[in-house]
């Protein structure tokens, strides 16, 4: 099976790690990457500006309908959830989910549900129970699950919370986390050990 | 991928289209499933194929199920900014027009159209204006009539306000009565609430200023082209148009047709 999106679900102390993961992406990554980090409903574009910063690959954040393409790093804007359609990146404001919007699990289950076993799903740091139902859906469906090790985490409870609702394929810590999707993209690693 | 839930969701969609008038086949699909899971938790039915059956031989159910797939959720002054820059960029325009007619396509529960009075009555120009506000969902509109909202939301919409610039105080256009904020009736004097489908009716007047914000994110590209077509027919040469936060008019029918008035918020004049 080859994969065909990233998301990534990030909170309390996901500016650091998502930097980090990002920063260890090579410019010529060969797949879509789709992040949630929640984030302050007025906070618009700082968080894509600050992102890219450590980003070789191009940062923004989505605007409605916008097409899913390699390469390119789109965050959930700020106020709204994200989803996955095939092909294409749609917007909600609906109510929050678990006090989030956006909400991981929103973002996550979208893309379970559009992209069945061609997504890799990645759960970071947080304080917040948020992505372990979308994490666990996206292994329902046949993706790749990882986590980052609680133990390296600044805020354990997110990858607690996920690991304690599915059996990860991989537990590592961020940098480990881009090289593995680094391999990943590159279509070196196929299956999961 | 579902595929039997998939094709349940169509057979559902084409007999609420073909039954009653109502068309939710173009709706962006991944928010719409969302919703559905919803309605069937809701109702307590494990299947679409149950629901359709409930809601194609129940009137009442009909009636939850158009209200749980249309997005309600609003603010009063929701990003202030946008507000600020109608007021800044404008307001200046108007001004020159002797009556300015606004249509607010898809207004849900009115908290936004009363906004848009506010701003304008602030800007000394809302006895020159006439709002249509219009919304698929008879549920809502009335609500959008009644022009009560919770006083609890009040501090947050209060907040809202100062930061969109208002220069007055916000309790002046309410009455609190239990638990609820009443607002003054002539701020409804110039705004006429009627039902509207984006999704098949057609355009009704010519308008100085239409705003449709967080209303087509949830439609598909096909149905956001018919939207923007009926949008662009209903707007006045120079008139404005203002869509949400998120939204662009990128790759849309008439983008070349339309000249972004402030960079990133979202507000555009009608050019040819």
């Amino acid at each position: 099976m080859t994969f065909e999106l990233v998301v990534i679900g990030a909170s309390l102390g996901g500016l650091h790690a998502v930097a980090t993961l990002l920063g260890g992406l090579p410019g010529n990554f060969g797949l879509p990457v789709a992040i949630v980090q929640h984030r302050h409903r007025e906070s618009e574009g700082a968080l894509a500006t600050v992102l890219q910063r450590a980003s070789k690959l191009p940062v923004c954040d989505v605007e409605d309908k916008q097409a899913i393409r390699s390469g390119i790093v789109c965050l959930a804007p700020a106020d709204y959830h994200l989803l996955v359609e095939r092909d294409v990146f749609a917007l909600s404001t609906e109510a929050p989910v678990l006090y989030s919007r956006p909400s991981i699990n929103v973002l996550f289950e979208s893309a379970a549900d559009a992209y069945g076993p061609q997504v890799i799903g990645i759960i970071l740091t947080g304080a917040s129970a948020d992505g372990a139902d979308g994490l666990a859906a996206i292994k329902a469906a046949g993706g790749l699950a990882v986590v980052q090790d609680p133990a390296t985490a600044e805020c354990r409870v997110m990858p607690e919370a996920a690991l304690e609702s599915v059996v990860a394929d991989h537990v590592l810590p961020v940098p480990a986390i881009a090289t593995l999707l680094t391999q990943l993209g590159a279509g070196e690693l196929k299956v999961a050990p | 991928m579902n595929e039997l839930e998939d094709i349940e969701i169509q057979l559902l969609l084409e007999g609420v289209a073909r039954f009653y008038g109502y068309d939710f086949r173009n709706y962006a699909l991944a928010s719409l499933k969302r919703r559905i899971a919803n309605v069937l938790r809701a109702e307590g039915v494990k299947t679409v194929s149950a629901l359709q059956e409930r809601v194609l031989h129940d009137a009442a159910c009909l009636e939850r199920f158009l209200l749980a797939m249309t997005v309600n959720v609003t603010a009063m002054f929701r990003d202030p900014h946008f507000y600020l820059t109608f007021m800044t960029k404008v307001v200046p325009l108007l001004r020159t027009y002797p009556f300015i007619r606004i249509w607010h396509a898809g207004c849900s529960s009115g908290e936004e159209v009363y906004s848009m009075a506010i701003l304008l009555h602030e800007a000394g120009l809302y006895d020159r204006c006439r709002i249509y506000a219009t919304d698929m969902n008879a549920a809502v509109l009335a609500q959008a009539k009644a022009g009560i909202f919770a006083l609890n939301k009040m501090q947050e919409y209060t907040n809202n306000y100062l930061k969109a610039g208002g220069s007055q105080s916000f309790s002046q256009y309410y009455t609190a009565a239990y638990e609820r904020a009443i607002f003054r009736p002539w701020l409804k004097e110039h705004i006429t609430f009627s039902q509207h489908n984006l999704a098949t009716d057609g355009s009704f007047n010519e308008f100085n200023v239409i705003l449709c914000r967080n209303v087509m994110i949830y439609f598909n590209k096909d149905l956001q082209a018919r939207v923007h077509h009926l949008l662009y027919e209903s707007l006045s040469l120079f008139g404005v148009l203002g869509v949400g936060q998120a939204e662009s008019l990128k790759f849309t029918p008439h983008e070349h047709q339309y000249a972004e008035i402030v960079s990133g918020e979202r507000l555009y004049r009608r050019i040819s």
